[in-house]
């Protein structure tokens, strides 16, 4: 059996800009769409933070530094990953532990090492570093995975993840557990184990709600009835209702919100950008936008589909319905259909650390698709 | 295992993936259908409600900018306050047509080019739905006629508010300084959360100094607004912590004296208390109106401002560089007593010329002074005495002199923009020109001539170091601090070390000397013996603005082109046994330093001398039982 790597992707490329994507590992239609994304993300920024040019160049070098990222990463064949990953995780889990015995408390939460010249939150590399694992350990044993198989790969995912929910960071630990679980998806694990520990879980929610700070108790209540608090916990979720409701269908025109700039909107740049873009953009401008990033997410499920050994699959996979979960929760945080979470719209909330993590996961997906071989006769 | 069951599960592995990415794929499409149903909900179904909900949201936060703290000079008196004026604003969002709106609105108040240009660039820069200024400082028939029909324009409003004013307007514009408008470059260096609501800033003087303390610190007014942005009520308030008030050290009277003293002419005038460095008085002329760049100078005026031949808003006090001329002789005189170059009784004889060795070129004097000595060439301002000692100290150690009086170096006056002035040395003028050092200069330098230049301030300073017989004083026009916000904050004196000699006496000697220039038969400003009441020890100067070559003949004051006439300088304390004043005193173009600019060193001090002679005498109330009651004897 020879194997012969191609260092392009599946289509031949037709113009020489496809053939310069190539060369640069880079998938075309994913690649437009991130692009399509980011664009309207530095619009709607324009329009959030009061027409302010500082936060556009900010968040302009912050992509543009992404898609570098990207194309970095893109640039290492799965294969090394792969030798990688038990080392990597062990050492993230390492750092974790750092977190709780020295880390740098922010905003109520020990989440950060401080190194000095830079701090970071390993929690958000977690969000990768989990699925990386679950896949390394799922690929060599088969699909479907068998029941113990899907075992161990649960405590792989808990462990991080309940030292991250004690940070405390429910978001992101949810998060984290949520892309480790659906590599065991991804694997095939049988329907009915699937149901039974969803059952399992469902029972176990009155636990986990004693183990609950009051701040995320606050929260889970203020969600399910947001008038308990209007000048409190609720505003943000009934200020943004109001915001993206009264856009209407086409929206109050770029730059014309009237909840937005009036300062009645918390968290307009960050958290609760879709809020802004959905009072300027209308239902229209909305849909279009949930239609890019379903081909985002449809483009990388195919080009996972796609790969030719299980790890890049599975990883691959994973990584795209994480994409998925960012934008679910966030704009149905914004439009009150889940809880205030603190997730960030990649690619167009302000701020640079999920940045990272989306463009690191974009350009692992970008290097499983590139770097596939195939077996010649 | 066979090679082909590992192919066949090699394909059985990717079909189980991509059955469950498709369901993963389906599942999402169908959550973010969800979403997409979500937002029909709200945006179309409820559209209406969430309208309704949007124009009630009328709860705004509003900046209150603080209250500037005033400028006090010495005794209290009001330097700089603020009046209460109203102000033509608006919401450029909720004006439907910009244009026609001012348009309209011009018909009723006078609204200029340069009010509609910065009202554009004050948009540029502001957050969406800010109140704007279009007009500042309306007329009373202004306001009524405006009052009248603000109901026909929407996002238009007069607002009241503070603006900055000067009651003495000319006097003392150079030490209070102005404020103005804040513009791009004041942006970069505020912090725009203080300064939201906030139109003025500080730009030069004491106001720009003393920025941070006039300020204060906003407040914040939580209010309901209607459709139209208009405030119905207030709902929460926090009070803004208004600016502290600065006392300046300066006199308002004997500021008005000096600037006064010089009127007509070009010039400054810088008066120090000798113990403490206080500034009593910085006088430069020409002055400005401060009230004008406070209210909005057009372009036009401040570039005639600006480019007037005689810049009245360059402040001479301490930007002002000119060459000292024959007022550092008693510097190089102390000198030449330290380092023995002359004992105090030793003769030279003065022919009106002098040669270096060897040397063919002739240095003038002013005229022949015959047989003197050191106490004498400074009495006469003999200028053939210091050539000599200029050239036997040697231009290194002959600047170290100088820079040992503070020459060459700022000050550390607490205003802003002071320049160094020069002490040249042979380093300097090799990176300056690229050329070596002739010796021919520094024999000129012994009379303060060549590449040499001193302020006025530090003029003030080196006669305040004399005062203290080698004291030091750092200048300062800062009081003290007070009003709410903390305790009053008050100066404090930083120990500059001091001008060290080893004769004490030789202080006596020179200060001796610089009296007999006010008091003596010969002495350069004798006039001043039958104006003065006072002991005062002085020295005069004259700065040549250029060089009269040989064989030209020389040219009387009054007959010379202003531009070529000379500066006068003058450099003075009093009273020589107990210094309560320092002075500085350049006249440019004034011809020389004894008849321009000694008489106004000359008023100044009587003045303050006088005043504190009025102020010590304490009259005691009458009391008519000291008539009555004999005195126990």
């Amino acid at each position: 059996m020879s194997e012969t790597v191609l260092t392009g992707g599946s289509q031949p490329a037709a113009t020489a800009g496809g053939r310069l994507l190539q060369a640069l590992r880079l998938d075309p239609p994913l690649l437009l769409g991130l692009i399509a994304v980011s664009v309207v993300g530095l619009m709607v920024l324009y329009s959030a933070s009061g027409a302010s040019p500082d936060t556009v160049i900010n968040q302009g070098i912050r992509l543009g530094i992404g898609f570098v990222l990207m194309l970095a990463v893109a640039q290492i064949p799965p294969r090394n990953l792969r030798q990688w990953t038990p080392w990597i995780y062990v050492a993230a889990i390492g750092l974790l532990v750092w977190v709780a015995v020295a880390g740098v408390v922010g905003q109520g939460a020990q989440r950060w090492i401080d190194l000095g010249f830079i701090r970071f939150q390993p929690s958000e590399a977690m969000k990768i570093i989990v699925p990386m694992m679950v896949a390394w350990y799922l690929a060599d044993r088969g699909l479907p995975v068998r029941l113990p198989h899907a075992l161990v790969a649960f405590v792989i995912v808990l462990v991080p993840a309940a030292m991250i929910a004690r940070q405390p960071d429910l978001g992101t630990a949810l998060l984290v557990a949520a892309t480790g679980l659906f590599v065991v998806f991804l694997a095939g694990l049988r329907w009915r184990w699937i149901f039974a520990i969803g059952g399992l879980a469902a029972a176990a929610a009155p636990v986990v709600w004693m183990f609950m700070q009051q701040y995320q108790r606050e929260r889970v209540l203020t969600f399910l009835n947001p008038e308990r608090d209007p000048l409190g916990a609720g505003y943000h979720i009934i200020q943004s209702k109001i915001a993206v409701g009264s856009g209407g269908l086409y929206g109050k025109g770029w730059l014309n919100g009237t909840q937005s700039h009036l300062d009645f909107l918390p968290e307009r740049s960050t958290d609760f950008v879709f809020a802004v873009f959905g009072e300027e953009f209308g239902l229209f401008g909305a849909v279009v936008l949930i239609l890019i990033y379903l081909f985002i997410i449809g483009r990388c499920l195919y080009l996972a589909g796609q790969a030719q050994d299980n790890f890049s699959r599975l990883l691959a996979g994973s990584l795209a319905l994480m994409v998925f979960v960012y934008v679910f929760v966030n704009i149905g945080m914004a439009t009150g259909l889940l809880p205030v979470v603190g997730i960030p719209l990649p690619l167009v909330s302000y701020g640079g650390t999920a940045m990272v993590t989306v463009f690191a996961a974009f350009g692992i997906i970008m290097s499983i698709h590139s770097h596939k071989r195939v077996f010649a006769p | 295992m066979g090679l082909s069951e590992r192919f066949r599960d090699h394909e059985n592995e990717q079909r189980v993936f991509q059955m469950r990415a498709l369901v993963a794929g389906v599942i999402a499409a169908l959550l973010l259908a969800g979403v997409v149903g979500r937002l029909v909900m709200l945006q179309y179904v409820d559209h209406g409600h969430y309208t309704t909900l949007s124009d009630n949201n009328r709860v705004r936060l509003h900046a209150v900018p603080p209250t500037r703290g005033l400028i006090r000079d010495r005794e209290g008196r009001i330097l700089a306050q603020n009046l209460p004026s109203y102000n033509l604003e608006l919401v450029p969002e909720r004006v439907d047509d910009l244009d026609a709106t001012i348009e309209e609105l011009d018909a009723l108040v006078d609204i200029d080019e340069r009010d509609i240009e910065r009202l554009r660039a004050s948009w540029a820069r502001s957050r969406p739905f800010e109140s704007l200024p279009l007009r500042f400082r309306l007329s009373e028939e202004e306001v009524a006629r405006l009052s009248v029909s603000l109901h026909r324009f929407p996002g238009v409003d007069i607002v009241a508010s503070l603006s900055r004013h000067y009651p003495h307007g000319e006097v003392g514009s150079h030490v209070v300084g102005y404020v103005g408008r804040i513009d791009q470059s004041d942006l970069r260096r505020l912090d725009a959360n203080r300064y939201r609501g906030t139109n003025h800033v500080g730009k030069v003087g004491a106001e720009y100094q003393f920025e941070n303390v006039l300020h204060g610190e906003p407040g914040y007014r939580q209010v309901e607004v209607n459709v139209q942005g208009r405030v119905l009520r207030v709902l929460d308030e926090e009070s803004p912590k208004p600016g502290r008030d600065v006392h300046l050290t300066i006199d308002l009277e004997l500021q008005r004296i000096a600037e006064e003293a010089l009127a007509g002419q070009a010039g400054a005038v810088v008066a120090l208390e000798p113990s403490t460095g206080e500034v009593l008085a910085l006088a430069s002329t020409p002055r400005f109106d401060p009230n004008r760049f406070a209210h909005g100078i057009g372009r036009d005026m401040y570039d005639l401002l600006q480019s007037s031949p005689r810049k009245p808003l360059l402040n001479r006090a301490l930007r002002g560089e000119y060459a000292p001329g024959s007022t550092v002789k008693p510097i190089l005189a102390l000198h030449a007593l330290e380092d023995g170059l002359r004992g105090p009784d030793e003769s030279i004889h003065c022919k009106g010329y002098y040669r270096l060795p060897g040397g063919s070129r002739r240095y003038r004097d002013w005229r022949v002074h015959g047989h003197l000595d050191l106490a004498q060439s400074i009495e006469q301002s003999c200028n053939v005495m210091f050539y000599d000692l200029a050239y036997e100290t040697g231009i290194d150690n002959l600047a170290t002199t100088y820079r040992r009086f503070g020459l060459g170096q700022q000050t550390g006056i607490d205003l802003p923009g002071e320049r160094s002035g020069l002490v040249p040395d042979p380093d300097w003028k090799r990176g300056a020109m690229g050329e070596p050092w002739h010796r021919g200069e520094t024999v000129i330098h012994g009379i303060g001539q060549g590449f040499m230049s001193v302020t006025p301030l530090q003029l003030a300073s080196v006669a305040a170091t004399f005062a203290n017989r080698g004291r030091p004083v750092r200048p300062r026009v800062y009081q003290e601090v007070t009003g709410d916000g903390g305790e009053p904050i008050r100066a404090e004196l930083p120990d500059l070390g001091s001008v060290d000699v080893d004769n004490e006496a030789h202080w006596e000697y020179i200060i001796d000397a610089m009296v007999d220039v006010t008091r003596g038969e010969q002495g350069t400003a004798r006039s001043m013996r039958w104006r003065s009441p006072n002991v005062i020890a002085g020295k005069t100067g004259t700065a040549q603005v250029y060089s009269r070559p040989d064989g030209v003949e020389a040219v009387d004051h009054e007959d010379q082109i202003y531009e070529l006439r000379n500066h006068g300088l003058f450099f003075a304390f009093a009273p020589e046994d107990n210094p309560h004043i320092a002075i500085g005193v350049i006249v440019e173009h004034g011809g020389g330093g004894s008849s321009a600019a000694a008489p106004v060193a000359q008023e100044v001090i009587d003045a303050w001398l006088e005043k504190r002679e009025r102020e010590a005498f304490v009259p005691q109330p009458f009391d008519p039982d000291t008539l009555l009651e004999p005195a126990d004897e």
